[in-house]
């Protein structure tokens, strides 16, 4: 199996961006008709050098031996999906080459040329063969496809009646069932419900132990970890790095995490026009906004009054949701018998301390709230102001916790029962 | 997203032909002209029948009269254009009936503009597909054309009924036709090749096709005859690559006349435009995903 299945070689896209510095952004009609004397000139005089070079990939060369999964992971904008056009013949490479051995299907959407007016079955045959399947292989496999997109009662429905679940199976199912050797997959995952997710994902997995050669291009490092064996990290259009999978998305983590790190794990707001505002928050975690998990995590913000203001009650509140938008608590002053019943005076510095944090490694969004004691009024909402990073737990696990498993870690007492007492 | 129960497949059989491993391409940054891949194409034939028949598909979906627009659309032209032109105008027609003369005319310009419109904004039309999935692009404005021709065989058969009711019966002049039809396609795709590969650039081709058609109709003989031209402009006339298809379409279905000079012109003017319009449309094509 030491065939190569893909080989690129100091591979690198550049595109040519106009210096718009001569123009202001936004012009009226009538500016553009007022300077269009001046437009026209500008236009014919334009020097090829005033356009500025942008490197969407520079220097890239690996390669990928057949009937191995290459995953390819990056920030957004980095060249993967560039990499991905390239290796499909989407767009043309400006320097280097590519030596592909094998029939490529290309799947970097779900549904290529599905059009909605036309029913399953024509859509079936028109995806099909823009994917570059021959009509006779499509119409041989036309049974598996309808049964795996679970459309066999509506193949003769226009496909805009479908339900958008319906529409994404069908897409994916046609894919799927390309006989391709080489396989490039752009985040074709990253669509439809938990459920057609997985399936997707157990049709990948079955696919790539076709023997296939598969590229998959993903920000879902769970899913890469999954299914890659290799791994090429691309940043700023160029390799950084490329290896074991799990080495790659290790230093990958990494180094985004210190990024963002450098980010927000302090914050401070305008006034605007209130009456009662937060000035300032910060994450006092062991590294800025980093804390490990069951480690204790403190919050401290400032809180400022106008005069008329000083003498108001507050009350406060903290929210928390995960990185997907799933709230995981509400946490309010009072819960802890805590108040500022005389007001906050002129400004007032408040910490709050969560002891042994039991939240799953992953990213946080932290939200500050101050409003009337009965709830009603809202004096100074900010959300998502704060981002908290929790880390692994060391000693505390033995095991790799993903965040797609959970948010909450509990380490409830396991005991065993003795044999004779019944569970009545 | 539960991703730890993937199953096992238990056979480890290759699910792909063995034949395809060894299909070897090479990428690489293309300058300059290069040939125009004639075997790719066939290799993608299928693409382009799909996208011919989605487009013939789609056209009178949900539309109550569906085909018959395809007829109603060139009858009502000819008749309103049999009656100002014909009996208000009187214009000369041969000594053939008008509405004959000019439904023949329409038939060929119909056929000629509706492959420039469809196919001139076909790249742009198509533009997620493009960016989405490779294939050669010649072939959106050729199934683009495909459909257009479609509609000229439903033309045609309504041309044989009028030939039939008013009992004009051709001849041998009818060979002509493959020919004649031949040359306005090569014409059309040609033309169509530059404007559409053109479009993904500048917009404004966009805004020129539906006025450079008008402005061309008018100048190409449909409504009139070449006979009304002045002696001494005709051969200079018959430089529009459109007069020696319509007048050769009129001989083919109508008989009488010799339509050899400009009819020649036609024919190379389209091949030369098919040929430059295909190598034009391969240099450009590279940039189409990057463009639009």
């Amino acid at each position: 199996m030491d065939e190569i299945a893909i080989r690129v070689e100091n591979l690198g896209k550049r595109y040519r961006l106009r210096t718009s510095t001569r123009q202001p952004r936004y012009r009226t009609l009538r500016d553009e008709i007022m300077h269009l004397p001046k437009h026209l000139w500008a236009a014919f005089k334009t020097n090829p050098k005033e356009e500025e070079e942008f490197w969407a990939l520079r220097n890239v060369s690996f390669e990928v031996k057949r009937g191995e999964v290459l995953g390819v992971i990056g920030r957004n904008g980095a060249g993967k999906s560039t990499l991905l056009k390239i290796l499909s013949r989407i767009v043309d490479p400006s320097e280097g080459a590519v030596d592909i051995f094998g029939r490529v299907g290309s799947l970097l959407e779900v549904g290529t040329g599905f059009h909605p007016e036309l029913t399953g079955r024509e859509n079936i045959y028109l995806s099909g063969a823009m994917l570059g399947m021959r009509r006779l292989e499509v119409r041989a496999r036309l049974d598996e496809i309808v049964a795996f997109a679970e459309v066999e009662k509506f193949l003769d429905t226009p496909c805009k009646h479908y339900s958008s679940g319906m529409f994404l199976r069908l897409g994916f199912a046609v894919a799927a069932h390309l006989e391709a050797a080489i396989l490039l997959v752009d985040e074709v995952l990253a669509v439809g419900d938990v459920e057609f997710q997985r399936k997707c994902l157990n049709k990948m997995g079955q696919v790539s132990r076709g023997g296939r050669t598969i590229l998959l291009v993903s920000h879902d490092l769970d899913v890469i970890r999954r299914l890659a064996s290799y791994c090429i990290w691309v940043d700023g259009g160029m390799l950084c790095q490329a290896g074991p999978t799990n080495r790659v998305v290790d230093a990958y983590l990494n180094a985004s995490l210190w990024r963002d790190n450098q980010a927000s794990g302090r914050a401070s707001f305008q006034k605007d026009n209130r009456n009662i505002w937060f000035s300032g928050a910060c994450v006092d975690g062991i590294g800025g906004n980093k804390i490990s998990m069951g480690g204790t995590l403190v919050l401290v913000f400032e809180v400022n009054a106008n005069p008329a203001f000083a003498r108001t009650p507050v009350c406060f509140a903290i929210g928390l949701r995960t990185e997907d938008g799933m709230a995981v608590s509400l946490v309010a002053d009072v819960d802890s018998g805590f108040r500022v019943g005389e007001g906050v005076g002129n400004s007032m510095q408040i910490s709050v301390t969560f002891k042994k944090l039991m939240l799953y490694p992953g990213r946080y969004f932290i939200r500050l709230w101050a409003g009337s004691p009965d709830g009603i009024e809202t004096y100074d909402d900010r959300q998502d102001c704060l981002i908290l990073f929790v880390t692994d737990g060391g000693q505390l696990s033995q095991r790799r916790l993903l965040r797609s498993q959970g948010v909450c870690f509990f380490q409830p007492d396991w005991t065993i029962k003795p044999q004779s007492s019944s569970l009545d | 997203m539960e991703i730890d129960r993937v199953e096992i497949q238990t056979t480890l059989k290759p699910n792909f032909s063995m034949s395809d491993v060894f299909t070897h391409i090479r990428i690489r940054p293309a300058r300059g002209w290069t040939a125009l891949r004639l075997g790719e194409l066939w290799e993608f034939r299928d693409v382009m029948v799909m996208l011919a028949m989605r487009d013939i598909k789609l056209r009178y979906k949900q539309t109550a009269l569906g085909v018959i627009w395809v007829v109603l659309q060139p009858l009502v032209a000819g008749t309103v254009f049999a009656v100002i032109f014909g009996r208000f105008a009187r214009l000369p027609s041969g000594g053939r009936p008008y509405v004959l003369f000019v439904f023949a005319g329409l038939l060929g310009w119909n056929l000629f503009a509706g492959i420039l419109q469809r196919a001139g904004n076909s790249l742009v039309v198509e533009a997620k597909l493009i960016t989405k999935v490779y294939f050669p692009r010649l072939l959106i404005p050729f199934a683009a054309a495909a459909a257009a021709l479609m509609d000229f065989f439903l033309s045609l058969a309504v041309m044989v009924a009028l030939l039939v009711w008013y009992g004009v019966w051709p001849g041998v002049s009818l060979v002509l036709l493959p020919l004649v039809v031949a040359i306005i396609l090569a014409l059309a795709i040609g033309i169509s090749l530059w404007i559409s590969a053109l479009n993904v650039r500048y917009r404004d081709f966009m805004y020129i096709l539906p006025f450079l058609v008008q402005v061309w109709m008018y100048s190409s003989p449909v409504v009139y005859g070449l006979e009304l031209v002045p002696e001494k402009w005709q051969s200079l006339f018959a430089l529009n690559p459109m007069v020696g298809v319509l007048e050769g379409l009129r001989i083919a279905l109508l008989g009488g006349g010799s339509v050899g000079i400009p009819l020649l012109v036609s024919g190379s003017i389209g091949l030369i435009s098919l040929v430059s319009g295909a190598f034009f449309f391969r240099r450009v094509e590279r940039g189409f995903a990057d463009n639009l």
